[in-house]
């Protein structure tokens, strides 16, 4: 059973708009929090304020941005190709947003749990390149150019390492279905993947693997959602802003918001591989804290516990230069993550 | 296979970019990432500094100084006015010295925090760019407390100074000693050290000592290429010979002598050695009138005059030439940053797009000073 609403109505088109639109209610008010949480979090690191003035402490002020993003004027660039210019933030913005479909929330509450599930996420997300590479070629701009370029070939070879770091978990699991792989993890948070998954003998001989495995996990969804210290695609000191440089008003803020989604989005499925996603970290102990409305609360704020030090690695560290950006990836990551796979792969055969 | 047509892409860097430090255009030549030619044009922050002194009288110059390098006016007016009590023949009150040294190493602890903070910007690291304008605030601050002024002081003037130190300066500098000796340590483990920053930066746009020296590049700059040259202790003018402390040079501590990390960790050094050159003089500052030697008015006898001092951006030179009347008859400005730009074409080639960025803020170039 997907959820509970399917179980109350039956599928039918009413149960699909009741399960659509709180994700994309959640989705829209995490963007638009998470611009404010990071700004608020980065002016905490930096000895500042932050926003103050909109509402009580500034909880209004990207509220208030979003509708002065709206009223701006809705330029194209007389030299853009028009056409897939304005198509390029809809298949970005679309494709942050589709990701959420497999994204459990709890044991009875996600979009769809399809059985190929982590296949389906990572085929989506990786459109997104598509509509940064178009949008940086419509926008006939020679920075926008370079963004897209960079954009290309850092997210398609980061794919690499991130499919790799997550096929450990599948071959424990026995599964691409996003709520097994959760059930797996059931009873407590030792059982987590990234302790080595249930079992004791598994426990003691994969935590290393595991572990290194989630932390490449990490780092190349890092580097597929473009944050900080692998954000070349955008590196304001260098290429300005890279594709953004042309868009403005809506067709900006669909950028921003896909961004923040997309966070919100790895984070998630970093936690559901490897942090037991909606699971309660004290298994059974407390049987109370595994009631399905509570695992809501597990399973974002887990979400937002790796949102924060995505945040938290941006106001840290400097960016990284294409070509170690590369080095990075096809010389340490992908080698490690097969070393992994290897041995966690003769681990699951054995 | 058909033979693929390539072609160079010309992209225009400026003058509005946000890391090219002001309104500065690069010309760049580049093959895929990277930069094959550099050309950089300047002339966007062109005020005529040279040709309005010869309409002012010699005071009246002062304030246009400060607006050359507006990170380091202090140092600026101080190269001016110590050529014309030069030319003058004035005998500066010690009191006047030890604060003008107080200042000028406070200035360039301003100013190299501003290096600090922009370069770490560039990198990608916005945050240090905020704690180095904290400690900048301080030092901004007492120079607030003292003329009034912020950025633009008109404080030194011929013979002395336009304002005595208040009461509490002394103490107030102190204080910001304390606060800011551990932060430096802050600022290493924080960008100087990480591991990132050094693989951006180290080992990318080396300058041989002889490209620099051939350049006429001064300053950290030329420290950086491994020459221990600074004219307070080259050639020690007002009473910078009373005071003991080192001229950092590179060292083959990281990277290779001469590249971006160097250039930059040698103004970190310096400023250490800032602090030791007001601890020393901050106690004993003497007591006296800083407005007794003042001039009342300037009209340096028929002659001309070359005098330099040591900017935190490098050697800072007026020629002034005297015929004798109110108004100077030229002045022409060597600006370090002028020259230390030059330098960019010769060790940027063969870099990427991301270097040339770390190598044009490892210059720390200020417009205002190279455009005048």
């Amino acid at each position: 059973m997907d959820n509970f609403i399917t179980s109350l109505l039956g599928e039918n088109i009413l149960t699909f708009v009741l399960v659509t639109v709180p994700v994309i209610a959640f989705v829209a008010v995490f963007a638009l929090y998470a611009v404010l949480g990071e700004r608020k979090i980065s002016a905490w690191m930096q000895n500042r304020v932050g926003p103050n003035r909109v509402g009580k402490g500034g909880v209004l002020q990207t509220i208030i941005d979003g509708l002065k993003l709206i009223q701006k004027e809705f330029v194209s660039p007389i030299r853009a190709d028009k056409y897939i210019f304005n198509l390029a933030p809809i298949i970005v913005f679309t494709a942050a947003f589709m990701g959420f479909a497999v994204i459990p929330f709890s044991s009875i509450f996600i979009g769809a749990d399809l059985n190929l599930g982590l296949f389906y996420f990572f085929a989506i997300t990786s459109l997104g390149v598509i509509g940064l590479m178009i949008a940086g070629w419509s926008s006939n701009n020679k920075y926008s150019l370079y963004g897209a370029v960079r954009s290309v070939s850092q997210i398609v070879s980061y794919e690499i390492p991130t499919a790799l770091a997550a096929i450990p978990v599948v071959m424990l699991a026995g599964s691409l279905s996003m709520q097994t792989i959760i059930h797996e993890q059931a009873g407590g948070i030792l059982n987590w993947y990234i302790f080595g998954g249930p079992g004791a003998i598994s426990k003691l001989i994969l935590f290393p693997f595991m572990l290194t495995s989630a932390v490449i996990l990490f780092i190349s969804t890092l580097a597929e959602t473009n944050r900080t210290p692998f954000d070349i695609v955008e590196a304001d000191s260098e290429i300005v802003a890279g594709v953004h440089i042309e868009y403005s008003g809506m067709k900006f803020a669909m950028f921003f918001f896909a961004e923040y989604a997309q966070m919100f989005a790895v984070a998630a499925i970093v936690s559901t591989l490897f942090l037991g996603g909606w699971q309660s970290p004290f298994g059974d102990l407390i049987p109370f804290l595994n009631n399905p409305w509570i695992q809501f609360g597990w399973a974002i704020s887990k979400g937002l516990l790796l949102v924060f030090v995505q945040i938290w690695l941006r106001w840290t560290l400097p960016r990284l230069r294409v070509d170690q950006l590369m080095t990075v990836c096809w010389k340490f990551l992908i080698p490690i993550t097969l070393i992994d796979l290897f041995i966690i792969g003769l681990y699951a055969v054995l | 296979m058909p033979e693929v047509r390539t072609e160079e892409m010309l992209i225009n860097m400026g003058p509005q970019h946000p890391s090219t430090h002001g309104v500065l255009r690069l010309f760049l030549t580049l093959e895929g990432e990277i930069v094959k030619d550099v050309r950089p044009y300047i002339g966007y922050l062109h005020r005529c500094f040279e040709k309005h002194t010869e309409a002012m009288t010699y005071p009246q110059v002062i304030p246009y100084t400060d607006r050359m390098d507006y990170l380091n006016s202090m140092s600026n007016e101080w190269s001016y006015v110590l050529g014309l009590e030069k030319l003058m023949g004035i005998e500066v009150p010690e009191r006047v010295e030890y604060i003008r040294v107080v200042m000028a190493e406070l200035q360039r602890i301003a100013s190299h925090l501003v290096a600090l903070g922009t370069y770490g910007n560039d990198a990608g690291a916005f945050t240090p760019f905020l704690y180095s304008f904290i400690d900048r605030e301080k030092v901004l601050e007492l120079f607030e407390i003292t003329c009034g002024a912020r950025l633009l002081y008109n404080y030194f003037w011929v013979g002395g100074l336009s304002h005595d130190i208040p009461a509490n300066f002394q103490s107030k500098v102190k204080a910001f000693i304390k606060e800011f000796e551990p932060n430096i340590k802050m600022y290493n483990d924080l960008l100087s050290y990480n591991k990132i920053f050094i693989e951006r930066t180290a080992n990318t746009g080396i300058l041989p000592l002889d490209v620099a020296i051939n350049a006429g590049a001064t300053g950290p700059i030329l420290r950086a290429s491994g020459l221990k040259y600074d004219l307070r202790k080259d050639e020690p003018y007002s009473i910078y010979h009373k005071f003991d402390f080192e001229i950092p040079v590179a060292e083959q501590e990281v990277g290779t002598v001469g590249d971006s990390w160097n250039r930059y960790m040698v103004r970190i050094k310096e400023m250490v050695q800032s602090l030791r050159i007001i601890e020393q003089a901050i106690d004993n500052i003497p007591e006296g009138d800083v407005s007794s030697a003042v001039p009342k008015r300037v009209k340096p006898p028929v002659g001309e005059i070359y005098s330099r001092t040591e900017t935190p951006k490098g050697e800072l030179g007026y020629y002034i030439i005297s015929d004798g009347s109110l108004n100077p008859y030229r002045v022409k400005a060597r600006s370090p940053s002028f020259v230390n730009l030059s330098i960019l074409p010769k060790i940027s080639k063969g870099h990427m797009m991301a270097d040339l960025v770390m190598i044009l803020g490892s210059l720390d170039i200020v417009l205002g000073c190279i455009d005048r």
